[in-house]
């Protein structure tokens, strides 16, 4: 299978980006690592017009320490990301969220920024960042703004970018030493979550659990009163309707999200 | 020192390791210069009239060639079913899709374009419009909605039926267990999926580039698809990426290729995409068990019945056939006084079934390996006790089981207490009443299955099985070898090369192995049913040995001595006279004056049936269900081994491909039949992640019905390990109170069982 | 149309390209090197698998535009000398191949991987090619293959630029 003919424009820089982005509008696509995108665009389910490569932009890629977050450029391929010692050591969640997603050479091409805009709610990295407590640098025709991962994520397939803005990193707490669980579900090791947990600082973050990836507000809660991991697990689905597919049904789905969050509660990882 | 039964490295693969094996996409050819591309439009509907085609805007697409529906094809026969005697002959099938469509991926007309890249574009123009009808679906499909009307039904055939059941076959046993079970339906997906290259030539000639499994078989298919003359088409198999059953023949869309290719008076490709393949080459498996079985408490197994439900697919092919196999093994290697089995084969608008490793067989020792163990677990004996009692002794001349097989030798009580042993069973019945006993959360099972099995069985037809092998020795030192058998990964061209080397004195890399031209071969029965060794492999050294009878002749000439006086030293390659090795000629200056070349044909008394013994370990996470397979350990007991590290290959392969069906694999429909694993991201093929290494035990017990005492290897593996992986989940989970989960054994699948266990229902 | 520039096998190409245009189709069509297979739609299989300025990917998943101004590094490239590379011979060496459409993309993933972490345990090599299906061999002797490659530690880094 291959995509459908389209006109391909290496950005010269983020601003030249967000022009290209204003001129072309909804026909245009932003290409980094094309991981997301292509894979959609040979089935034909992404047929844009124009091809908006920012791959080659190392202003948008790398790790580094601003105050009390990690920024981490949009571009930073997921094999960066799991490598980096500054996240291995101060949002260890992340690293290995990072090295969790597909294969080796699926984390050699793809970027954070690539997979959080594709937003699809059984990925690693959206739910890492809505674990952490992240949040997203966003420039557009009108300046920047930062969202955070809570609202970033609006539904299936859907988040706050508007079609003439561009995702240009990423923002997360800095937390050495603080421990963190993940747990992932799947048939297969390079296979989507069928349900993923992770779990940091009292914040748990659940994949596949609905359209986009959710907090267990009431097992957090339940966390936050001073319940046990135990305790607190069994409320990890509370509130979700999770979708069915091949995998699971909805109270299956259910049940995985109330042991994995007890697993990943109890700071077990993998 | 014969090299037989060495670990000779492969000479095919520096060039696989380097450039690449040229497959059919990869084949450059001055004849094939200038190729249009073929591409399918395919039926996005399970069960539907067509009651429009219009290709004329994909006709105005840039680069398209051409555009045809089944209206130009109307000419060429309909394709009948398989064993047209067995099937309803009105379940026909055209090469193009023209009233009806039967399943999603059926074609229903084709494109050619100029370049590749236009195809996709091309295809997406052509309109066609369908009349949806109810889909037909399931074991048990009732004839309300039919997809063949003149059929009248939607059952294509049977082999006995409720009324031929014997009442009284369970009278007096002690303890009877009844259950059904589903072997699923599979996707082969060897790697390479499916493709042709076809040019006419100006003496009317079609040569066709096709992978396949026998080059033969094809050309001969091709034929009849095309209602052409003998002679008239020339098939050359390029390397094979994989095969497994599935590239047997040739299928409608290679014949259209061949057509299309007349039709423009151009070379035409085609090579299909993974989601072609996944709903347009067959499927293997998805058969239907009803497994009844009777004994005694102390586990003597005295009656068994299987009842059999063939899923056809929409076309019955050669899978509406494998249920004969299935009953000719109902009863496996043990000894059974009373068993019997029926079968009925159905149509639905699903992928039409073809041959999948094994082929019938592994679907007869699923059915009754899972009858033991829910026998065993119903009287409440040791399964490995339960299959000890009840095997054949061992025996060193053919028995004939009451199902009509043949048995050539067996020594299945060995075979079972050598895995048995190479496991450490008892430790680990140990092991898994420690984690019982505690609790634990991951529980551990031990799956047994033992299992006997056909290869090189011939057609079938009364015939005896039977290849021919073509060996010449050149005078500059080398050799070719001929073969009717096809390779597609099984390492013919060393093995082969072994056997003549062997009596030969030629060192193995300087034999060359030809295989899969018509024009070079023109008989031959290829891969598969694990029959190449056996049948191949045994004519090129009885080839061998003739040709150096020939030799010895023009060596006593050129000696001037009597040819009964002559040694053939292999270690020279030469003859010699006995007691006077100084007056010897070399084999291959006996080739110079004229060519020195055998063609022989070896037949075979019959089928050969290996056999062996699977234990698996597999642990399962109780709260999640899912389950994790930790060891394999086999014997596979398929006579005289030739080469350990091909038949080791062989036994990898299969035992790899028996797991993922048990643990992973199921070709799903939804209940209008859309397919849904349509890519390899959602046909969970398996990979390196959900296996462990391999533990192989070795044993050979020789048959008499080939001069090499070797059986077949190919299919064996996938045979013992899949009810082997499918039972040691349920006995992880058996004193939980389940008694069965279908297959694949997903984790879903395990916690519903549980938890219809916790609830005190019988889980299905 | 669109102009690339880069380097294949250690040689400096300039080729004009249709933007849509697959690396592995480059490589296969263009270039003329068809070890690279397409096994798959989905990023799913890594038959098609090749470095990329020394680290493995899925050229079936790379745009020929995306890679220009970089160096790819082919199963054709690895053995250019005529001799095997050490992970090309231990495959040889431990039958880790069988009908070899999945081999080249393999081999390629195996280098990558030994780049990355030059002495997996059994766990990472599987882990390691998880992106890499293979039907004939059950993995069994391609894990072999890859740990007795990663013992020999006569795997050179390739020509053209692995960074571990």
């Amino acid at each position: 299978m291959i995509p459908g003919q389209f006109e391909y424009i290496a950005a010269e820089s983020p601003a030249h980006a967000l022009e290209l982005l204003a001129e072309y509008g909804d026909d245009a696509k932003l290409l980094a690592g094309g991981h997301s995108l292509l894979p959609m665009m040979k089935l034909r389910l992404a047929v844009p017009e124009v091809l908006i490569d920012i791959g080659r932009l190392n202003d948008l890629a790398g790790v580094r320490a601003d105050n009390s977050e990690l920024v981490i450029g949009a571009t930073t391929r997921h094999a960066d990301l799991a490598a980096s010692e500054l996240v291995r050591a101060e949002a260890p969640l992340l690293a290995y969220a990072a090295a969790q997603v597909g294969d080796p050479q699926i984390r050699h091409r793809g970027t954070i920024g690539g997979s959080l805009s594709h937003a699809d709610p059984a990925a690693d990295l959206p739910m890492a960042l809505v674990a952490l407590g992240g949040s997203v640098e966003i420039q557009g025709p009108g300046g920047s703004r930062v969202v955070t991962a809570d609202d970033f994520f609006q539904g299936f397939f859907e988040t706050a970018l508007r079609p003439d803005e561009l995702l240009t990193a990423v923002r997360v707490p800095r937390r050495p030493g603080v421990p963190w669980g993940y747990q992932k579900f799947v048939r297969r090791s390079n296979d989507w979550a069928i349900v993923g947990v992770a779990a940091v600082d009292g914040r748990i973050a659940l994949a596949n659990m609905g359209a986009t990836p959710l907090r267990a507000t009431a097992a957090e809660r339940a966390l936050a009163d001073g319940a046990s991991p135990a305790a607190a697990a069994e409320h990890a689905a509370d509130g979700t309707s999770p979708g069915e597919d091949m995998h699971a049904d909805r109270e299956y789905r259910k049940h995985l999200a109330r042991v994995l969050t007890r697993r990943a509660l109890e700071h077990q990882t993998g | 020192m014969s090299i037989l039964g060495t670990r000779v490295l492969r000479t095919e693969d520096p060039k696989f390791l380097t450039t690449g094996g040229v497959y059919t996409e990869d084949v450059v050819d001055d004849r094939l210069a200038g190729a249009c591309h073929v591409f399918f439009v395919r039926s996005p509907l399970a069960h539907a009239r067509i009651t429009g085609i219009d290709v004329s805007a994909a006709r105005e697409a840039p680069g398209v060639v051409a555009a045809f529906t089944g209206a130009d094809l109307a000419d060429l026969p309909v394709i009948p079913p398989s064993a047209a005697g067995l099937m309803n002959t009105e379940m026909t099938q055209r090469l193009l899709a023209t009233d009806k469509v039967r399943y999603v991926g059926e074609p229903v007309a084709v494109v050619a374009t100029e370049h590749a890249y236009q195809g996709e574009d091309a295809l997406e123009l052509v309109a066609v419009d369908y009349d949806p009808l109810p889909a037909v679906l399931g074991f048990d499909p009732d004839d309300s909605s039919l997809l063949f009307e003149a059929a009248g039904t939607n059952v294509a055939g049977y082999w006995g039926d409720q009324s031929s059941l014997k009442p009284g076959l369970f009278d007096g046993c002690e303890a009877v267990i009844t259950h059904t079970i589903v072997n699923q339906r599979v996707a082969p997906a060897p790697m390479e999926t499916r493709a042709a290259a076809a040019v006419w030539g100006e003496d009317g000639r079609l040569t066709a580039w096709i992978p396949n499994q026998g080059a033969q078989g094809t050309r001969d298919d091709l034929i009849k698809l095309l209602s052409l003359e003998p002679g008239q088409v020339r098939v050359i198999t390029p390397d094979v990426g994989g095969a497994f059953g599935a590239k047997f023949g040739a299928d409608p869309e290679h014949a259209v290729v061949a057509w299309v290719a007349r039709r423009l008076g151009r070379p035409a490709r085609w090579t299909e995409t993974r989601y072609e393949n996944l709903i347009g080459m067959t499927h293997g498996r998805a058969q239907q068990h009803t497994v009844t079985m009777g004994g005694s408490r102390d586990g003597d197994i005295r009656a068994y019945r299987l009842e059999i439900v063939q899923d056809a697919g929409a076309y019955p092919k050669i899978g509406a056939v494998l249920p004969m196999l299935t009953i000719l093994m109902t009863t496996g290697p043990y000894d059974i006084p009373n068993a019997e089995s029926i079968a009925k084969v159905v149509v639905t608008n699903t992928t039409p079934i073809g041959a999948y490793r094994g082929a019938g067989r592994p679907e007869a020792t699923a059915a009754i390996e899972r009858a033991i163990d829910l026998f065993a677990t119903e009287i409440g004996v040791d399964p490995a006790d339960v299959r000890r009692k009840n095997l054949l002794p061992k025996f060193t001349e053919p028995h004939k089981t009451k199902f009509g097989a043949l048995y050539d030798t067996g020594d299945y009580v060995a075979g079972l207490d050598k895995a048995l042993e190479a496991a450490g069973y008892a430790g680990l019945r140990k092991e898994q009443a420690a984690r019982r006993a505690s609790g634990d959360v991951r529980q551990l099972g031990i799956g047994v299955s033992s299992y006997v099995e056909i290869t090189g069985m011939g057609d079938g037809e009364g015939t005896p099985p039977s290849e021919n092998a073509t060996v010449e020795v050149h005078p500059d030192g080398t050799a070719t070898i001929l073969t009717g058998t096809s390779p597609h990964g099984q390492g013919h061209a060393t093995a082969w090369a072994m056997l003549a080397s062997d009596e030969l004195g030629i060192p193995v890399e300087k034999i060359t192995l030809k295989w899969g031209d018509t024009d070079l071969i023109p008989e031959g029965g290829g891969t598969g049913g694990s029959r190449s060794l056996q049948q191949g492999g045994a004519a090129v050294q009885q080839a061998s040995r003739e040709l150096i009878e020939i030799a010895r002749e023009r060596a006593a000439a050129d000696l001037e001595a009597n040819p009964a006086d002559l040694v053939f030293d292999t270690s020279r390659s030469a003859f010699a006279v006995a007691g006077d090795p100084e007056a010897s000629v070399p084999l291959t200056k006996l080739a110079e004056s004229e060519r020195l070349l055998v063609r022989t044909v070896f037949s075979a008394p019959g089928a050969t049936f290996p056999f062996g013994t699977h234990v698996a370990v597999a642990e399962v996470d109780t709260e999640t269900g899912k389950a994790t397979l930790q060891r394999i350990i086999t014997v596979d007991d398929a006579g005289v081994v030739l080469n350990p590290l091909l038949a080791e290959g062989q036994r990898h392969g299969g035992i790899a491909q028996g797991a993922a069906q048990a643990l992973l694999e199921e070709v799903l429909y939804d209940a209008d039949g859309n397919p849904l694993t349509t890519s390899l991201a959602d046909y969970p093929f398996l990979s390196a992640t959900e296996v462990p290494s391999f533990e192989l035990a070795d044993m050979a017990t020789p048959t008499s019905y080939n001069p090499l005492g070797v059986k077949g290897i190919g299919e064996a593996g996938s045979i013992g390990a899949t009810p082997a992986v499918q039972n040691a989940i349920v006995d992880a989970v058996s004193h939980l109170g389940v008694r069965h989960i279908n297959m694949p054994v997903t984790s879903r699948r395990v916690w519903e069982a549980l938890r219809a266990a916790e609830q005190g229902s019988e889980h299905q | 149309m669109t102009r690339i520039e880069l380097t294949v096998n250690g040689e400096k190409r300039s080729d004009e390209v249709e933007p849509r245009l697959l690396l592995v189709h480059y490589l296969r069509e263009i270039c003329g090197l068809r070890a690279a297979n397409v096994g798959c739609d989905t990023t799913s299989c890594g038959a098609c698998t090749v470095l990329l300025d020394g680290r493995s990917v899925k050229s079936c998943t790379v745009l020929a535009v995306q890679a220009a101004g970089q160096e790819v590094l082919t199963a054709e490239g690895l053995s250019a000398g005529g001799e095997l590379h050490p992970v090309q011979a231990a495959f040889r060496q431990n039958h880790g191949l069988q009908c070899g459409f999945c081999t080249p993309g393999m081999v390629m993933a195996t280098v990558g991987l030994l780049a990355e972490n030059p002495h997996p345990t059994e766990a990472e090599a599987r882990a390691g090619l998880e992106g890499n299906l293979c039907r004939c061999t059950g993995y069994h002797n391609i894990i072999r293959a890859v740990l007795a490659a990663a013992d020999a530690q006569a795997v050179p880094a390739p020509s053209t630029g692995v960074s571990a």
